[in-house]
């Protein structure tokens, strides 16, 4: 058991360190749920990916740096002390990915990755429907055979970065007498401006468009876009919710550096002897996330998978998120609710974190059934 | 970077608590706590013939160590049993006795199980000075051997029996490493909780299998089943931080894991006593032994508060 870097490791550090120092911008962007702070933000991505900054753990032949999970944890701290920008990238980057590196084909991969990775294409998730949110068995939008492929029919909604994104990925129902609700669904990527398709951005809290609402109506998807076969997508779906609520979402280095900067707020605010246990948890918070990431490089390196673990995590770090913020509002009081303060964003954002990616209420049904051994019963 | 135990490690915890499953530790809790020690001192040699105690002890005096991470997994397994006597006490008097003299005099017996230490400040309260042969007073001249003890003190937690420590005594060193001594005592003392934390959840996850109300295993609701996780999803947050400050020695780490660990034990030992019911309100039912050690393992060797003012203090 040890925490020490290879030198080749702490080389990739100081490297990035570097990159970093000479290119993240000066004066944060505006933020990525508006149009000015989307192509921000985008712009961004592209200037990562010139030097093959943006997705360092995937193969180089799709952008990347062949850098592993280690490398990636080292990057994230790295990025995010550097005070990097939120990626606008992250629903292709962390889920759509994955799931293409597990179920798609290579000629998928070889299509979709690198302009994903350079921020050209950027990616909405498309999971939710009206009527299925957490439960996306009960998922009814359709997808219909049609010559050379499929035609998608229906509605979703939450649909984050749908507002301005290029294309989207979720499950809709290829089979609708399959016995069982989570059999016949199938997994397709789509077009956000294929004829058919009706995005309408939704505000959220604070009224920026943050997601959306897609209404679709018989529009074609070819087949080379379903990913995994037909009919198969809870289970090529459920790899993706895995990485979700684990380790890609929300990295450490995101928390560590947030923990800093709450830190530092609170001595430049003269340490009240109220926020004290607030802030020192907020630390300690940090750290144990940092290393419970490390724990799990660690088993996912000897071929373990996180499997129900990943749950976990996605209660962790989506109240950790949560109350780190709060600590920073009530630090500062109206300046830090102030429209453009940057803690104001944060605390915004965070307060979505205990609905999305399964809600908190499914994720505490899976660790006590999954990781105690607990009876299944009624909700 | 492999921030994982190794095969040996996991090996060392297996038959640790394997050992401790056979010798029927509740029982040798409760004589202890009567003041009766035969067999609380005959599984203290065991335990030390497993090598627990020189892993605080360096090669030169007849130990194994220092080595933390070990000693880590190995009170985890402590506490997972509800051990009682002065674990952390013996642990940190030989982080205290680091000078040659004083190493070479006491060190090859705490290693070997042969004696106990206590440690506590100079007229304050000791863990089991009655039964300690060393008993260590930090005194404001430095370290000495208190010449005795007073009566025994019952505590919340009947296993934890206090004594104050006689003023005066041989004076063993003037300048003992005191912020050492506190990084190990305050190790042992996270990865005890975190044991104990984990017995709390690993019984009662048991008995709301089993304890049927209206009709159904109670553990089927989801009142109770959420309670448990946020108490798993607690004790596996606590547990990486245990074992990175074992890595790393880091004051910061040390104390981040003392507060975390215990916090979490101690919420665990909130909810395991709310899910067991009257049972787990009585003293006869095993639960009890770990319930009152969450509680005093939370404030032993640094309140919540004093670990948080560590951990704001920063690298």
């Amino acid at each position: 058991m040890d925490l020490d870097l290879t030198p080749a490791e702490e080389a990739f550090r100081a490297e990035a360190r570097a990159w970093l120092r000479a290119h993240v911008p000066s004066a944060p962007l505006p933020s990525l749920e508006t149009e000015e702070g989307f192509a921000a933000h985008r712009a961004w991505e592209a200037e990562l990916a010139a030097d093959r900054w943006s997705v360092v753990n995937w193969p180089a032949r799709y952008g990347g740096r062949d850098a592993g999970l280690i490398r990636w944890l080292v990057f994230e701290e790295e990025y995010y002390a550097a005070g990097g920008p939120g990626r606008v990238g992250q629903n292709g980057i962390s889920l759509l990915a994955p799931t293409l590196f597990d179920h798609g084909t290579e000629e998928q991969r070889a299509r979709v990755l690198p302009s994903m990775a350079t921020g050209e294409v950027v990616w909405a998730q498309a999971w939710s429907e009206p009527e299925a949110g957490s439960d996306l068995a009960s998922l009814r939008s359709r997808a219909t055979r049609a010559d050379g492929g499929w035609r998608l029919s229906g509605q979703k909604t939450w649909s984050s970065r749908a507002a301005f994104a290029d294309r989207a990925f979720g499950l809709f129902r290829s089979d609708p007498d399959t016995p069982r609700p989570h059999q016949g669904l199938t997994y397709l990527m789509f077009d956000l401006r294929a004829p058919g398709v009706t995005v309408r951005p939704i505000g959220r809290l604070d009224g920026k468009p943050a997601f959306a609402e897609l209404f679709l109506d018989e529009v074609f998807v070819p087949d080379e876009d379903v990913i995994g076969e037909p009919g198969q997508g809870w289970r090529v779906a459920m790899s993706t919710a895995g990485n979700e609520r684990g380790l890609t979402l929300r990295s450490p280095g995101r928390f560590l550096a947030a923990a800093d900067r709450l830190h530092r707020l609170w001595r430049d605010r003269g340490r009240p002897a109220w926020a004290q246990d607030r802030v020192a948890d907020a630390l300690a918070g940090a750290r144990a996330y940092q290393l419970f990431a490390y724990a799990a490089a660690s088993r996912l390196l000897d071929g373990e998978s996180i499997g129900p673990k990943s749950s976990l995590n996605k209660v962790f770090w989506s109240e950790y998120d949560i109350a780190l913020h709060e600590t920073a509002l009530d630090l500062l009081s109206e300046e830090g609710e102030a429209a453009d303060s940057a803690w104001a964003e944060g605390y915004v954002f965070a307060l979505a974190g205990p609905v999305y990616a399964g809600t908190n209420e499914i994720q505490r049904d899976i660790v006590a059934e999954r990781l105690l051994g607990l009876p299944k019963g009624r909700r | 970077m492999r921030f994982l135990l190794d095969t040996e490690q996991r090996a060392f915890a297996n038959s640790l608590d394997a050992m401790l499953t056979a010798a029927d530790t509740p029982s040798v809790v409760r004589e202890w706590s009567r003041g009766e020690h035969t067999r609380g001192r005959a599984l203290w040699a065991r335990i030390a013939e497993a090598g627990v105690f020189a892993l605080a002890v360096p090669e030169a005096y007849e130990g194994l160590g220092p080595r933390p991470v070990e000693l880590a997994v190995a009170f985890m397994e402590l506490g997972r049993h509800a051990v009682p006597g002065p674990l952390v006490e013996t642990v940190t008097a030989a982080a205290l006795l680091g000078d040659p003299g004083p190493a070479k005099r006491f060190l090859p017996a705490l290693a070997s199980g042969e004696s106990m230490a206590t440690v506590a400040h100079e007229g304050a309260y000791a863990l089991d000075g009655d039964v300690t042969a060393v008993r260590l007073a930090l005194a404001v001249d430095g370290l000495r051997l208190a010449p005795g003890h007073g009566p025994v003190r019952g505590f919340l937690d009947p296993a934890r029996r206090l004594t104050r420590l006689l003023p005066g005594g041989e004076l063993l060193t003037p300048d003992p490493p005191v912020d050492r001594a506190l990084l190990w005592a305050r190790l042992a003392t996270a990865a005890q909780a975190l044991g104990v934390g984990l017995a709390l959840l690993e019984r009662t996850v048991a008995y709301v299998g089993q304890r049927v109300q209206f009709g159904v295993p109670i553990g089927s609701f989801q009142a109770v089943k959420h309670r448990l996780a946020d108490a798993k999803i607690a004790l596996e947050f606590a547990r990486p931080l245990v074992l990175g400050a074992a890595v790393t020695m880091a004051p910061v780490d040390v104390a981040a894991a003392k507060v975390s660990a215990c916090e979490a034990a101690y919420a665990t030992a909130r909810t395991a006593l709310q899910l067991h019911g009257a049972i787990g309100y009585t003293a006869e039912y095993d639960l009890s032994l770990w319930l009152t050690k969450a509680r005093a393992l939370r404030t032993a060797w640094g309140t919540p508060h004093d670990c948080r003012t560590e951990v704001l203090r920063g690298p």
